[in-house]
């Protein structure tokens, strides 16, 4: 191409502007960035510079009857899919409703949510006391209200062809994680399954390698039931293991196993029944091995005294229930009593009621998370029935 | 356009008739050329602080053993970071050993052997490898290499050199190994298009005086072309290994993200990039400030990297 010179100049000069404009974004960006990391360290005092950016985008100040209102959420990945659905499906409700919801973790939700740049969080685990305390006093006057949502449950998904039904308890299990038993011909894996034919296989255990709500709620669970792993790995979202491999994400997870010979992870409840893996049943508290499934997870939540604050996991995990699967989980959104803006008050409110109602609870199960009992959702609804302006 | 059009154009009389014409536009092109140059260092700048400032935290809590430490226990607050560090280092050169030889082959079939019909479809195939994003590189990895080719390989590896320590068995799959195997094959298009460039341009007189004086072709590679090259080819293994340093999705997928040191390559091990994905999204507290001191230490040796690198092209280039 033949540019005519004084072209030229004038087109080198536009390049150079335009390049100008792309690195002065990106330092902006990076600014942005760095401002909200900056925050979560230095907590509480963090909400004095950081509010104001994304929270009053397009709501208007109308009654709670013609409900029209934008809501951010942020935080947990594990209900995402379903937080996902119930959104799109409330919007053909209240189209004047917008509701953005970032699947960002839950830690990062929390964060999100004590600086006030979201409407309502979301976390897999129940927040911490300090954590709950930075929030409360981000907002002066108003409380923290943690809503349970849905259920899940943790599988124990292996590879050892042949063997169809596994039965662990949660010794076995612990010992697996422990690299205490090494072998799938153990002795007390042999006692557990007297019918199988356990092949001399050495045992591969494969872990979530990404920090996840998944993991707490597995560690959680053999902290509380084996004594060994309380003193050792101990119960988090990341944690250090004493061997095995770590993929990422369920996906990673399902990977190793399905191609070693072997190989036993812990995988959502969800995920595997969508990926056809093979799961063990588990002894529950009442002595029964029961296998995993929407039902059996569900009856996790059945019968136990709901606490006032709705801390649930210390409850459900290795549940009093005979019918319960032990290894279970609950998910909250986490919100404000007392919103600046009374028309997301109301919108927050509305989605929520409905969510928890026929409607959520049947598309929740479809998409293969466990509905709250009905006693829990009566409490869980006066709880959302707290949030107001 | 050619050099032809271009001088004659700047030469033509009637370009300089108008007296300083081009005068504003010059003075703007400059200030806007400077701006760029200043930003980026701002940028820098701006990026070291922020984060350094962000990890005093950690830091402080663990002094110098976050980098010298190898306990690395977000549930009980211990946060050392060394065998990420060994990870990093370890695939990186895994990758290096495997995609230098390999690039520098490619790279010399191109430009010394191939015949003319092939050289732009092996280029452009070259290319494209470079412009598959790493997350298809990572999936690619996991699903289909990992059980068809690396385990194969590592197990027979592992069952007949088992008795060297970096060999010892039984493999695990996601290990060093798969990760820096995978690593190999995207460093080696930046690699391979950089030494094509720099063999490219070794004077044909140097060839010609080689040819003249009897040599062979592996001769006149050897004599003429590779002696010529050898800073430039450093060079583009340099930023071969800033990429792979700093890969992440790939390495965190592939690497089994154990955060431990294992001295066998066939184990799994954890990386300083793919420790930052796996953590941030659920990190809180003192945890941010690990990660992002980790990313400060990587930050660190990519700059020890590219000093040493830019030593090595000096010496070269003036030996």
């Amino acid at each position: 191409m033949i540019v005519r010179s004084k072209r030229r100049g004038l087109v080198a000069v536009l390049a150079v502007a335009l390049l100008l404009v792309a690195v002065l974004g990106m330092v902006a960006v990076g600014c942005g960035g760095n401002n909200v990391a900056a925050g979560s360290t230095t907590t509480a005092a963090a909400s004095t510079s950081t509010t104001g950016t994304s929270t009053s985008v397009g709501a208007t100040t109308t009654s709670a009857v013609g409900l029209k209102a934008e809501l951010n959420g942020a935080g947990a990945t594990f209900p995402q899919p379903v937080y996902v659905e119930w959104i799109g499906a409330f919007q053909q409700i209240q189209p004047d409703v917008k509701i953005n919801y970032q699947g960002v973790g839950s830690g990062a939700g929390i964060q999100q949510f004590t600086q006030q740049t979201v409407d309502f969080g979301a976390s897999d685990a129940f927040m911490k006391p300090d954590e709950i305390t930075a929030a409360e006093a981000a907002r002066a006057g108003a409380k923290v209200i943690h809503i349970p949502t849905v259920f899940g449950a943790i599988v124990l998904a292996y590879n050892l062809p042949g063997v169809e039904g596994l039965k662990l308890d949660s010794d076995a299990v612990a010992n697996i994680f422990l690299g205490k038993i090494t072998k799938w011909d153990d002795p007390a894996i042999k006692a557990l399954n007297p019918d199988a034919k356990l092949p001399s296989t050495a045992i591969q255990t494969v872990h979530r390698s990404d920090s996840s709500g998944t993991t707490n709620a597995f560690t959680s669970y053999l902290a509380a039931v084996n004594a060994d792993w309380k003193a050792g790995p101990g119960a988090g979202k990341e944690i250090k293991w004493t061997g095995g491999v770590g993929g990422k994400g369920n996906d990673g997870v399902a990977a190793v196993v399905k191609q070693t010979e072997g190989a036993i992870g812990y995988v959502e409840l969800a995920y595997a029944t969508q990926n056809k893996m093979t799961m063990a049943d588990v002894k529950n508290k009442s002595g029964k091995f029961i296998t995993p499934s929407l039902e059996s997870t569900s009856a996790a939540a059945e019968g136990i005294q709901i606490p006032e604050d709705m801390n649930l996991l210390p409850l459900v995990s290795d549940s009093a229930n005979p019918q319960a699967y032990p290894i279970v989980t609950s998910t909250y959104v986490l919100a404000y009593d007392k919103m600046p803006d009374a028309g997301k008050a109301a919108a927050l409110k509305a989605f929520l009621t409905w969510a928890l109602g026929d409607d959520g609870t049947a598309i929740a199960t479809q998409l293969g998370y466990a509905p709250l009992p009905s006693a829990l959702k009566d409490a869980a609804l006066q709880k959302v029935a707290l949030i107001g302006s | 356009m050619g050099p032809s059009d271009s001088s004659s154009s700047i030469l033509s009389a009637d370009r300089w008739k108008r007296k300083g014409a081009g005068r504003g536009a010059d003075s703007l092109f400059a200030f806007l050329a400077g701006g760029c140059g200043v930003l980026v260092l701002l940028a820098l700048a701006y990026m070291v602080i922020s984060t350094t400032r962000t990890a005093l935290p950690a830091f402080r809590a663990e002094g110098l053993s976050f980098v010298t430490g190898s306990n690395w226990d977000p549930s009980n607050g211990s946060y050392q970071i060394l065998p990420f560090i060994y990870g990093t280092v370890v695939t990186s050169v895994i990758a290096l050993i495997l995609a230098v030889p390999m690039s520098v082959g490619v790279a010399l079939f191109l430009t010394e052997y191939a015949p003319k019909w092939l050289r732009a479809p092996i280029e452009y195939a070259v290319d494209l490898l470079a412009a598959v994003p790493s997350v298809v590189y990572g999936l690619w990895g996991l699903w289909v290499v990992l059980p068809y080719v690396l385990r194969p390989v590592s197990d027979f590896l592992a069952r007949y050199l088992g008795f060297v320590p970096i060999f010892a068995g039984p493999s695990t799959g996601l290990s060093y190994f798969a990760a820096g195997i995978i690593l190999s094959i995207m460093i080696t298009p930046i690699i391979t298009s950089l030494s094509r460039e720099i063999f490219r341009s070794v004077p044909s007189a140097d060839r010609h005086a080689a040819y003249a004086l009897g040599a062979t072709r592996w001769e006149m590679i050897k004599e003429a072309v590779l002696p010529r090259s050898r800073g430039g080819v450093v060079g583009a293994t340099m930023l071969g290994l800033g990429r792979a340093l700093g890969e992440t999705i790939v390495v965190a997928m592939l690497i089994g993200n154990n955060p431990v040191i294992n001295l066998s390559i066939f184990k799994p091990g954890g990386s300083i990039a793919g420790a930052i994905a796996n953590g941030w999204g659920e990190a809180t507290g003192i945890q941010i400030s690990a990660l992002v001191g980790a990313g400060v230490v990587l930050f660190v040796i990519t700059i020890i990297v590219n000093m040493v690198a830019r030593a090595i092209v000096y010496r070269f280039n003036r030996a």
